[in-house]
């Protein structure tokens, strides 16, 4: 315990004295997020700096082991860490599908080779990865993906098409789920592959949204020849990995019930409240729900990290947060009114409530639906029959 | 801290669940007591056994006799109070009023009997049918060495079967908190069976004298019980939660109709599932209140808000969805479900239902 508090001071000290002054003021808008990536693109010199000092100390990815560029803290020191950060506002110095979903998947299921290669450079921003999951006939039924991958001796050749694939257009490579057994049950005949974006035969198109942005893609492969150690995990055993993944997608999908205002919509919208006591009581239930799934997140982590959440328990929290956000979302809309209609506006900054609110729509849908998370929890955590 | 429980705390949660679910359960002593139309709505015997498992000591100070323990292992006890329904004087006497007496002179008088299950407090806040603890009327006028007290209470958890009432009363300094003997002249109480089987009391007090060291408290130590008695009566809802949607997901997958197990359709899967969320984040949520309030954190009075309306909202859907998932029996008396119905609407009104909290909490964030 007083190792914990020399931590926590140590800690405080560090951030104070590194995390620069306009790496604590909140996020203006999506793009004030550091991506990485092998040509990144920093919004400002703080930017970079507060990744690369972050990186630095492995703090990135706080809870990996040091050998793969992580920070190599504890359970508690990793709360401890994010607490700290959380008082000064800092903000997350790298959003990272490498470091969300992709690295606890190598960490589990990589080789030594493999954990050694990708984990560091994820760790330090460097490769910015996409996730090739969904098809355009493999939505929530994600098991009947027909992308294949032939074994030619020497390397696989995929060819076929994903669809949402998040910045596929920015992203360096791609952890991508093909079939490489055509005959076996739809479950048992899919491999995780791991390849270079740049590679001949890669191509992608954004798909435009009712937001008016193109965060996702249509991913195309043309006879794209990837090297054969670059499976995780067995040949047609890529099922158990891409489900494994899929938890810590929840995991980070879940995060955004807790909004940016620390769970406290009113306070931030309180001049709008004031005529309108139908919409007061909303937004403080709606407060309540959301400083309720605060703990919840907390517990959630806690017990993630002792070993002691259910396995499925990452599906109740993504379906918890996502409507949670939802929520939030529609509220902000009702009480902005007619200013937050404003598309294009520099009052409006660009139409930021409005192309949000739109954006949120998607949470309940990618990474599986919030019915396919409620038939996870009925079949998995209830044991409810013929789920 | 981690926001699970601790060796210990899991420890005292199975004792208690072993307990409640044997000495407690629904007919060896909430249906016996309802079905004998028991003055009192509980059994003194099983509260003597409260106290010999020394669950009573719980909140009480080592000092004092007690166990010394928090929040969080009193939450452990009433949510398996809650998932068996057992009636006990364990939430206003052991909790509330324990968080009372805490640092008082009346503390010495009250404290070994409530740590052998056998006093029994009350706790007389509310005045009108909802709770307004704001508004409190009773007065306490200075009369001679002590106070004089008028006025009228409703919904006064076991005041017909109470030793002594903790009553908040509006002195000339603001509020207070006076320690009133059961036979006090002046004090009139009427037993009242609530729709739960619990015994309620509605009390006059028609200038009734008390000594000054009855007042143990003021608006602070209100505020103290308060906080104690709301995250308690969350914990208690987690529980009556957890018991009606266990009762509803067994039957699920026990009942058939068109020739395949309830539990099938997808309809009642989606709405078990929502159940299980919502249930998971009300007890994160009281649990993070308990251990708030355990360190005396400043954040623990908006959480004691979030966690009372939580749980008083999860525990609502989860009786009224599964009275409506058990179908026609679900209406019956010799089914458990409907009394957890009966027992969710009395917690909910008790320190405050969840539209008074999500106001509170409202009111703290300034708007």
């Amino acid at each position: 315990m007083a190792d914990l508090e020399a931590f926590r001071a140590e800690t405080r000290d560090w951030l104070e004295a590194n995390c620069p002054a306009e790496m604590r003021e909140p996020m203006r808008s999506e793009d004030d997020a550091c991506w990485g990536g092998r040509n990144p693109v920093f919004k400002s010199e703080a930017q970079r700096l507060w990744m690369e000092r972050m990186a630095e100390r492995g703090w990135t990815v706080p809870d990996w082991p040091s050998e793969y560029g992580g920070g190599g803290l504890d359970p508690a020191q990793t709360k401890v860490l994010r607490q700290e950060m959380a008082r000064i506002n800092a903000r997350n110095p790298l959003y990272s599908f490498g470091i969300s979903m992709l690295g606890p998947a190598l960490l589990k299921y990589g080789t030594e080779a493999q954990k050694t290669r990708f984990l560091p450079e994820i760790a330090r921003g460097e490769i910015r990865w996409c996730q090739g999951y969904s098809e355009p006939n493999a939505g929530s039924d994600l098991a009947s993906l027909a992308t294949k991958a032939e074994d030619k001796g020497d390397h696989w050749l995929v060819n076929g098409q994903k669809v949402w694939t998040s910045y596929a257009d920015k992203a360096d490579w791609i952890f991508c789920l093909v079939r490489t057994d055509f005959d076996a049950p739809k479950h048992k005949g899919i491999s995780f592959l791991l390849f270079d974006m740049a590679s001949p035969g890669v191509s992608t198109k954004p798909i435009l949204l009712i937001s008016g942005y193109s965060p996702f893609c249509e991913t195309f492969f043309d006879d794209v020849q990837v090297p054969k150690d670059q499976v995780v995990g067995e040949v047609n055993k890529g099922w158990d990995v891409a489900k494994y993944l899929l938890g810590h997608e929840r995991e980070m999908i879940s995060g955004m019930g807790l909004g940016g205002t620390g769970g406290r919509l009113g306070a931030a919208l309180k001049d709008k409240l004031a005529d309108d006591p139908i919409l007061r009581a909303d937004v403080a239930r709606f407060d309540v729900d959301a400083m309720a799934f605060k703990a919840m997140s907390e517990k959630f982590i806690d017990e993630l990290k002792a070993g002691q959440a259910h396995p499925a328990q990452p599906s109740m929290m993504k379906y918890a947060g996502t409507e949670l956000n939802k929520a939030r979302h529609e509220l902000v809309m009702a009480a902005g009114g007619a200013d937050a209609l404003e598309w294009e506006s520099d009052r409006s900054r660009g139409g930021k409530a409005a192309r949000e609110w739109l954006r949120t729509k998607a949470n309940s849908i990618e990474g599986g639906t919030s019915e396919i998370q409620l038939g996870i929890i009925a079949k998995r955590i209830l044991d409810l029959p013929g789920a | 801290m981690p926001l699970y429980l601790t060796e210990d705390q899991a420890m005292l949660r199975d004792t208690a669940r072993d307990f409640m679910a044997s000495e407690g359960a629904i007919p060896t002593q909430l249906r016996k007591w309802r079905d004998m139309n028991c003055k009192d709505g509980f059994g003194h015997a099983l509260w003597r056994q409260f106290g010999e498992m020394g669950f009573t000591g719980i909140l009480v100070d080592e000092a004092d006799g007690g166990l010394g323990l928090g929040h969080v292992e009193a939450g452990i006890v009433l949510e398996e109070i809650g998932c068996n329904l057992t009636p006990s004087p364990f939430l206003i006497t052991a909790v509330a009023a324990v968080e009372a007496l805490k640092g008082t002179a009346q503390r010495e008088k009250w404290l070994p009997g409530i740590l052998k299950g056998e006093t029994v407090a009350a706790l007389a806040i509310d005045e009108g049918a909802k709770h307004r603890p704001e508004a409190i009327a009773v007065e306490a006028k200075r009369s001679g060495n002590g106070y004089s007290l008028s006025g009228a209470k409703q919904f006064v958890v076991q005041g017909a079967s109470a030793d002594f009432i903790l009553v908040a009363a509006r002195t000339e300094e603001g509020l207070g908190l006076f320690a009133v003997e059961k036979d006090a002249k002046g004090l009139e109480v009427e037993g009242v069976r609530m729709a739960d089987s619990s015994i309620g009391a509605r009390m006059t007090f028609a200038n009734v004298e008390v000594d000054v060291d009855a007042l143990i408290g003021g608006e602070e130590v209100l505020r103290r019980v308060l906080r104690a008695g709301r995250v308690g009566a969350a914990a208690e809802m987690v529980g009556v939660a957890s018991g009606a949607i266990g009762m509803t997901v067994d039957y699920l997958k026990q009942r058939k109709q068109f020739g395949r197990l309830i539990g099938e359709f997808q309809a009642l899967q989606f709405r078990a599932a929502h159940l299980y969320s919502e249930l998971e984040i009300a007890r994160a949520t009281t649990l993070k209140t308990q251990q708030l309030l355990d360190e005396g954190s400043a954040e623990a009075e908006a959480m004691v808000h979030v966690a009372k309306a939580k749980a008083g909202q999860v525990s609502t859907l989860a009786v009224q969805e599964g009275v409506q998932m058990h179908g026609g029996i679900g209406m019956t008396d010799e089914y458990d479900i409907g009394l957890y119905m009966k027992r969710d609407r009395v917690l909910n009104e008790l320190f405050g239902d969840a539209n008074y909290h999500a106001d509170q909490l409202a009111r703290l964030n300034g708007y």
